[in-house]
């Protein structure tokens, strides 16, 4: 086993911050159920209502604009539960509003929530991105039409960290007088933003992308959007997420949120710089890859490229056993036969797709990390190819 | 802190130290070659062996694919040196996964390959020593019981280009009747993709 060990792996989880370690130890002593009216009761809602504020003003919305729930996988799913709910005692959406109008590189808990409904007998339409992942816009304001029920658009791409042009999305899909969704759990942290200046309608976020624990997602429904809860029962978040409080997933959200904002533009510019000397470096040492992701639009912190001639799978690990952390989009690694869903859609070819790894760095990582994936991926690539039946020499 | 791989440790060490690995496919002077699998699946295999006297006397490969392809590769080179050709021929998947300490069940696949290129192999050197009626067909299985359709009559079909279970329907007529087959006719549709499909 290696000696150094260099996660960079922040796209799919990152470690606690200390301080929202702290803090969560801290506050493991708030117990109480928030909906109960006695002391530990207040107290724990109280600690609740900051963190709602705490997020609610990072992301420059009201804090009655915030709900909590599990997951960001969770937020998608109440977002687009709108197309099916319905009818005259939903404060939903129109039962003749029924289709829902996406893109073809959303996480799988859209594609497939999606695709679930398409079953149902509604009708979803996943629009299609260039080579760099950028959504067609035409394409998808041609899609919208009477019976849209929801437009969702991930703001950043998990897997090649393409940035859409959001805000022009968000005003075509307000003038076309749908609803508009953005998922923007891997945007936080990494991309400054606004809600009223983005003009969405809901936005869905989640915590263990920032430093913070997993387990707790949130929400955000403008004032006065069509809204259905997605799991009916008690009455907390103001009966739009019944179930008890993840209480210390919420603390945990809201400290992670505050360091953000003290932390945030100084980390992304430092992570943005490793990335670039990552970047740099894997393009003078490793001949035939291939960048994916576009070049300008991309968050600071990720690196997608494929090595050709060397699968995914066999790189990770081996990078593994060299104590580097990073993920594939590989089929092997997912355990079907498909590659990843993203990397196909910007028109690569299944061999690139199969030999793609995703570097994503984060506020651990240092130069020194940078000079050890530097030092250790090229011999590895270069082992992998000479054992291919597809490398030769940059040939096929 | 090191947490167990999903792969056992035999096939770990095969992995991290392959064996076998062809380095120079003109210096081997092969009596037998063998390539399978389908590079958009995200596996390929290519055997090659040395014969003499009917024994396999060396085996090297070269995959592409993932760390069990790798591993399986590398393990069925060592075991089938010093085999009887009819023996080798007769090395199965499960052989392979045995000998590596087992495979995850959706792994099973690229030992899959393994066998079926060194079976290539061997049919390749059937052909040029002049031994063709050596190749042997593996016995077929019927698949559809209402249409009697084979799991040889599938690989056909696939061979012929079908991908999809419709395409399979309209090639061979199977799953036309009860329909109980189709299951396990698309479990072999996708099998056979990953052997023959583009």
């Amino acid at each position: 086993m290696a000696d150094r060990k260099v996660y960079m792996d922040y796209n799919a989880t990152t470690p606690l911050h200390p301080e929202v370690q702290k803090s969560l130890i801290d506050n493991f002593a708030y117990f109480g159920n928030p909906s109960s009216m006695h002391e530990p009761g207040r107290a724990a809602r109280h600690l609740i209502e900051e963190s709602r504020v705490e997020i609610a003003r990072f992301i420059g919305a009201s804090p009655e604009e915030i709900v909590f729930v599990g997951s960001g996988s969770e937020a998608n799913n109440t977002v687009l539960n709108l197309a099916k709910c319905g009818g005259p005692l939903c404060r939903g959406l129109s039962p003749n509003n029924r289709e829902i109008v996406t893109t073809s590189i959303e996480h799988p808990c859209v594609l497939d929530t999606s695709r679930c409904f398409q079953r149902q007998g509604s009708t979803a339409h996943f629009i299609k991105v260039d080579r760099y992942g950028k959504v067609d816009i035409q394409e998808l304001e041609d899609s919208i039409n009477d019976s849209t029920a929801i437009v969702s658009v991930m703001f950043a791409n998990n897997e090649i960290g393409t940035i859409q042009n959001l805000k022009e999305i968000a005003a075509m899909v307000r003038n076309k007088k749908a609803l508009f969704h953005t998922d923007a759990v891997q945007a936080l942290g990494k991309v400054p933003f606004n809600v009223k200046d983005l003009d969405v309608d809901y936005l869905s976020l989640s915590a263990h992308k920032i430093y913070g624990p997993k387990g707790i997602g949130a929400l955000y429904i403008r004032k006065g959007a069509p809204f259905c809860p997605f799991i009916h029962g008690g009455h907390q978040e103001t009966g739009r997420r019944a179930g008890t409080e993840n209480s210390f997933g919420i603390y945990g959200f809201g400290k992670a949120v505050e360091v953000l904002s003290r932390e945030m533009d100084e980390n992304n510019q430092r992570i943005r710089g490793l990335r670039d000397k990552l970047k740099a470096g894997i393009i003078e040492s490793i001949p035939d890859i291939h960048l994916n992701g576009h070049p300008e639009d991309v968050v600071p912190n990720t690196l997608n490229v494929s090595f050709m001639g060397a699968e995914g799978e066999a790189i990770l690990l081996y990078m593994d056993l060299a104590g580097i952390f990073v993920s594939t989009g590989s089929a092997c690694a997912s355990g079907s036969l498909d590659p990843s869903h993203v990397l196909l859609a910007t028109g690569l070819d299944a061999e690139y797709a199969h030999g793609s790894i995703r570097f994503s760095l984060g506020r651990e990582n240092t130069e020194e990390d940078v000079d050890y994936v530097l030092q250790q991926l090229p011999p590895i690539i270069e082992r992998i190819r000479k054992m291919s039946t597809v490398y030769q020499g940059g040939k096929k | 802190m090191s947490q167990d791989w999903v792969y056992s440790d035999i096939l770990k060490e095969h992995f991290m130290n392959p064996k076998n690995i062809l380095e120079d496919e003109a210096a081997f002077k092969a009596d037998g070659k063998g390539s399978v699998g389908n590079i958009k699946c995200g596996d390929q295999m290519m055997v090659v062996i040395k014969v003499e006297n009917d024994v396999i006397k060396d085996c090297k490969w070269k995959t592409y694919g993932c760390a069990s392809a790798i591993a399986s590769t590398s393990m069925l080179s060592e075991v089938v040196k010093g085999m009887k050709l009819d023996e080798a021929y007769k090395v199965s998947p499960k052989d392979i996964a045995v000998k590596l300490g087992g495979l995850p069940e959706n792994k099973v696949h690229c030992s899959v390959l393994g066998d079926k290129a060194l079976r290539a192999a061997i049919d390749d050197y059937f052909k040029r020593s002049s031994q063709e009626h050596r190749i042997q067909e593996e016995a077929a299985i019927i698949i559809c019981q209402c249409m009697n359709v084979t799991d040889k009559d599938i690989e056909a079909a696939v061979k012929d280009g079908a991908r999809s279970y419709e395409e399979l329907q309209y090639e061979t007529k199977l799953g036309t009747v009860c329909g109980q087959c189709k299951d396990k006719a698309e479990d072999l549709l996708h099998q056979y993709t990953h052997l023959y499909g583009e």
